[in-house]
């Protein structure tokens, strides 16, 4: 015996592992087997390797590392024997995958041993290959495949069979290869081979159009025939399945007559008789049988037309899903989906049972159940259908809400008959799970409350009760807070009163409450608290009596920590405490909120940049009357019918006309970027505390450059503009601007005045130096414009605008820009606006991007860059340099 | 087809992988971790399928331990219950009703065994007699290898001695 060689047994090492009581005595034992084995390794000790493999595979199915046993793996298959080759494959299957270089270096073993005259060692590589195999071993070892699948003895035929499957799955082009040797394959008596030819051949057909037609025509029929023999074979134990004789034989035949009959009449004609003896005389008792059933179900749908067996197909449908076991009717719902393509009143027909499953203890049912569901709506069945799926909202799991809570707004949101039902429908499913309603759902719901005036007070009220008893639902409060803001006087008054409800008594302090509570509950966000303060802005203006409780609500967040609350705050008690007169035009009710613009924008359907003629008039002279961009006309409701209909569509244009958009960065460029606005006061108004502008987003570019990125520039407008449409108003008219200004006045003239003045020293800075944009690549289709700018007082930093435009008629998804730059030259890359590119120009990508050039003055910019995209999934990639930037950069 | 073959335990411990699709060893223990905690709290009721990253994982439970395969979402689930029991009843005979321990500390024959019943994630033989021959017939290549060698090794005892 050799001294070295590790002394245990696998049985020992395994037991031994068994016995640790710790993970720490587990990886004890593990790395002391681990070192003998290396030590064995590493002086290629032959006599245990059989042992070190079967402890290392083992030792990795424990999830330790192994791979130093990789190559013994490749020395036990080159060994002679039997024995060593049949744990050399084991190895090599378990411890290796495709990924791996070492395994190139097994591809000449394999073909040996494929043409070994041992029978069993041919039967392993086989296995070996068909398991692990890569394309390019595929591809060297494909002959040899092709030529095992007329070996002598069926057991090597069927394996080569399958191991063939593998090689077409990684190298298609090969396929044409296999056609007529898997043909053969399918004349065969010997259920293993009959099994794997005919997987064989469904697989052929799915690689290659020319393997389906083959079989195709010359097939069927043959195929047709085997299939009734075994239907009406006799009982034979050796392939029995608790009383069915070989199932997988049956289900691979319906599978591949299903791949041929599809969009064939000739085939599917020829498979009727068959199909109807398989669904009626297969025994549906136990699972064997009906996974039969099931598949034959699904070739009936899929095959060309005949209405007798479809017929029979949902009969059988229908008595699955009355089946007791879960994983027939689990099969059943499945199955339905795919039936409604097919026949979908006669799916109407299970719609109880359907919805009953919905209901189901078991998650995978009520997915199923909930999807089929989904399916079946319609517009005459939509009220009693959301009607039960909101009932079982109420009572079911937490993990399930989100699913159903989806899938009920859309329902709601694609049938609804009118609005007073989609709103009394969202407002149950807002009170129920309002915490998984998502943003853009209870943002819909806003816009259709807005355009439905004669159900204002009803909704309010409706709102103002559910939020009673439903305060813990986040977009609940905020769907309420927000009406209670607008509509607040119909809730007191009881405005507009409908036959159905009751009158309730609520008092403006009432109302106030509502808010109070909103903004003051610990587990409100910075949305709903934001929209809380504008809301009681609004109510301190139409509840005169309140008014003074509002300021001192509003006067708590002065000292707040989220800087936006912050800031809203001190302009708001300013606006209460110092400018009553102008308060009323300032807080009127919202302009009734576009449908069309927004399931527009919500479907994407409109292009993500606006024209150039809006982005130009923001260079209109400042502080003039008629405010500029076209968003802001259409906002502010002002009666130019000349304005252009507004088109920005990206960015969340809801939240933006609320004003909640509140995350730190974009609320500072908003208000950073208001100087071109047009409406100084504006900016004057908002850039209270506003550190200056040079940390966020500057100004600049818009100035220099202002046809380059009119979605930045639109979206702070529309943000402006949600807090104070109708402060713009008063702008709009000379006599009002004065006041404006004035806002400042008490507040802290110290603060606002260097921004001021900040800011105008930048604008004349910048106007001194604009530099050209230039197209900075062009290729065949693609189109990268940089437009340049300058953050004042810092002439080594650049700021680049990169905008992408597709020329092609596809769309590029998938969109990456990168760039690199010298060392002296520092790049900091923004995101991009999107990462797909619409098609023919039709829109385009921006980014930003920001360089320092260390050696400014010295040495100009270069750049070098790289998009890469996919073209209808392909990827694509192009590279360019850049060294014409303007001088001076 | 099907991508890949895990024995667990109701521990969570794992007795067999066996990958017919690329999953890298990273993705592996990534998709044990997932699945086991998945699979091993359903209730004892429940359907034998799960859904999962766009696949579906169907398993059955044979006394300690839990068979799962996962497949495509078109494929017969029903279809691979059967496969599981064909292989189920396989070892049965094999071991003469095999117990975890049986599989434990032979996991290498549960692999030959599995590698008769499956090769690339599809069917290869629905005899189960045939199984049988074919891992007899393998057995006994290797213990004829086993007594080759050890007359080997006796005969150079032998001369050794003299």
């Amino acid at each position: 015996m050799n001294p070295f060689s590790s002394g245990t047994r696998l049985r020992d090492m395994i037991r031994a592992i068994r016995a640790c009581k710790t993970a720490a005595e587990e990886r004890a034992v593990v790395r002391k087997e681990c070192a003998t084995i290396r030590a064995a390794v590493s002086e290629n000790d032959q006599d245990y390797r059989h042992r070190n493999l079967a402890k290392l595979m083992f030792i990795h199915m424990l999830g330790y590392p192994t791979h130093f046993g990789q190559m013994e793996c490749l020395k036990s298959i080159a060994s002679a024997g039997f024995p060593e080759k049949r744990i050399g494959y084991l190895g090599l299957m378990l411890l290796l995958d495709e990924r791996q270089e070492v395994l190139m270096l097994v591809t000449n073993s394999l073909k040996q041993d494929l043409n070994h005259t041992n029978q069993y060692i041919v039967g392993l590589a086989l296995c070996a290959l068909g398991n692990i195999c890569s394309a390019e071993m595929a591809r060297d070892l494909a002959p040899e495949v092709e030529r095992l699948l007329q070996f002598r003895d069926p057991n090597i035929r069927k394996k080569a069979a399958l191991c063939s499957i593998r090689i077409i799955k990684k190298v298609p082009d090969l396929a044409e290869n296999f056609i007529s040797p898997a043909a053969a394959l399918l004349k065969e008596k010997h259920h293993g081979v009959l099994i794997t030819g005919v997987q064989l051949c469904t697989d052929l057909c799915k690689v290659s159009t020319e393997a389906l037609d083959y079989f195709r025509k010359r097939c069927t029929e043959g195929l047709v025939k085997v299939l009734k023999d075994v239907v009406n074979s006799p009982y034979s134990p050796e392939y029995d399945m608790s009383g069915i004789t070989d199932p997988f034989l049956h289900i691979r035949f319906l599978r591949l007559l299903r791949i041929l009959g599809q969009g064939d009449a000739d085939a599917s004609d020829c498979m009727n008789d068959i199909l109807a003896q398989v669904a009626t005389k297969t025994e549906p008792n136990k699972n064997a049988g009906n996974a039969i059933l099931y598949e034959c179900v699904e070739t009936i749908m899929s095959i060309e037309d005949n209405s007798g067996l479809r017929v029979l197909a949902i009969n059988i449908l229908g008595r699955f899903l009355s089946n007791r076991d879960n994983n027939i009717r689990y099969v059943a719902l499945n199955m339905l989906m795919k039936a409604i393509a097919v026949d979908a009143q006669a799916v109407q027909r299970h719609r109880a049972t359907i919805l009953e499953c919905v209901k189901d203890s078991d998650a995978s049912i009520r997915k199923r159940a909930l999807e089929l569901i989904f399916l079946l709506v319609n517009e005459s069945n939509v009220k009693p259908l959301t009607k039960e799926l909101i009932d079982y909202l109420e009572v079911s799991d937490q993990e399930f809400k989100e699913d159903l809570t989806a899938k009920i707004c859309s329902i709601v949101e694609k049938f609804s008959p009118e609005k007073q039902w989609y709103i009394d429908q969202m407002l149950k499913v807002l009170s129920e799970a309002g915490n998984f309603v998502k943003d853009e759902v209870w943002h819909a719901l806003i816009v259709v409350i807005s355009n439905a005036p004669d159900l204002h007070g009803y909704t309010v009220r409706a709102l103002y009760r559910a939020v009673q008893t439903s305060g813990e639902q986040e977009s609940l409060v905020r769907v309420a807070v927000w009406c209670i803001g607008e509509y607040g006087e119909m809730l007191v008054n009881n405005v507009g009163m409908l036959n159905i409800e009751e009158p309730i008594t609520v008092t403006e302090s009432d109302a106030v409450d509502v808010l109070e509570i909103a903004m003051k509950r610990h587990t409100s966000d910075i949305t709903t608290r934001a929209m809380s303060l504008i809301a009681l802005l609004k109510l301190s203006s139409r509840f005169p009596s309140c008014s003074q409780r509002v300021k001192e609500i509003i006067v708590q967040h002065k000292g707040g920590l989220v800087l936006e609350l912050q800031q809203r705050s001190i302009e708001f008690n300013s606006i209460i405490e110092r400018h009553q007169n102008i308060r009323p035009a300032l807080v009127e009710r919202m302009p009734v909120l576009d449908e069309a613009t927004y399931s527009g924008k919500r479907a994407g359907s409109l292009p993500p940049t606006v024209s150039t003629s809006t982005g130009s008039s923001l260079n209109l002279p400042n502080g003039v009357a008629k405010p500029p961009a076209a968003p802001l006309v259409d906002l502010l409701d002002l009666t130019s019918d000349d304005a252009p209909a507004p088109s920005s569509s990206d960015g969340d244009f809801l939240q933006d006309l609320l004003g909640v958009d509140l995350a730190p960065i974009p609320s500072l460029s908003g208000t950073s970027q208001a100087p071109p606005s047009g409406t100084d006061v504006l900016l004057d108004l908002l850039s209270i505390g506003t550190p200056p502008p040079v940390q966020t987003n500057p100004s600049t570019p818009i100035i220099s450059s202002p046809s380059q990125n009119s979605q930045t520039s639109v979206a702070p407008l529309e943000r402006l503009s949600s807090l104070s449409s109708p402060l713009s108003t008063q702008v709009s008219s000379p006599a009002g601007a004065s006041p404006i200004v004035d806002l400042l006045d008490g507040l802290s003239p110290s603060l606002s005045m260097p921004d001021n003045k900040a800011q105008e020293s930048n604008f004349s800075d910048n106007n001194g130096l604009v530099y050209p944009s230039i197209v900075a690549f062009q290729s065949g289709s693609l189109k990268m414009m940089f437009s340049f700018s300058k953050p004042p007082g810092n002439p080594q930093t650049t700021i680049i605008q990169a905008t992408f435009t597709n020329m092609s008629s596809n769309v590029y998804t998938d969109f990456i820009f990168q760039a690199a730059v010298p060392k002296f030259v520092q790049l900091h890359l923004d995101p991009a606006s999107s990462n797909s590119l619409p098609a023919s120009g039709n829109g385009s990508v921006t980014q930003k991007f920001r360089v320092t050039n260390s050696q400014h003055g010295q040495k100009p910019l270069a750049m070098r860059i790289r998009i890469a995209y996919k073209v209808n999934g392909q990827d694509v990639l192009e590279q360019g340099q850049i060294n014409k930037f303007p001088a001076g950069l | 087809m099907i991508h890949f073959v895990l024995l667990i335990s109701r521990q969570g411990k794992v007795r067999l992988t066996k990958w017919y699709s690329l999953y890298s060893q990273k993705e592996r223990s990534k998709v044990l971790r997932e699945l086991s905690g998945d699979i091993l709290s359903r209730g004892p009721k429940l359907c034998n399928f799960v859904e999962w990253r766009g696949y579906k994982v169907v398993y059955k439970r044979y006394a300690s331990l839990y068979f799962c395969m996962c497949t495509n979402q078109e494929d017969n689930e029903l279809e691979i219950l059967e496969i599981i029991h064909h292989f189920v009843e396989i070892l049965d005979r094999y071991f003469g009703s095999v117990c975890e321990l049986d599989l434990i500390f032979n996991f290498h024959k549960a692999y030959y065994i599995l590698d008769e019943i499956l090769i690339a994630g599809e069917l290869q033989e629905s005899s189960k007699k045939t199984v049988a021959r074919l891992i007899a017939a393998q057995d006994s290549l290797l213990e004829t290898a086993e007594e080759q060698a050890n007359t080997i090794s006796n005969m150079i005892v032998q001369a050794t001695k003299k």
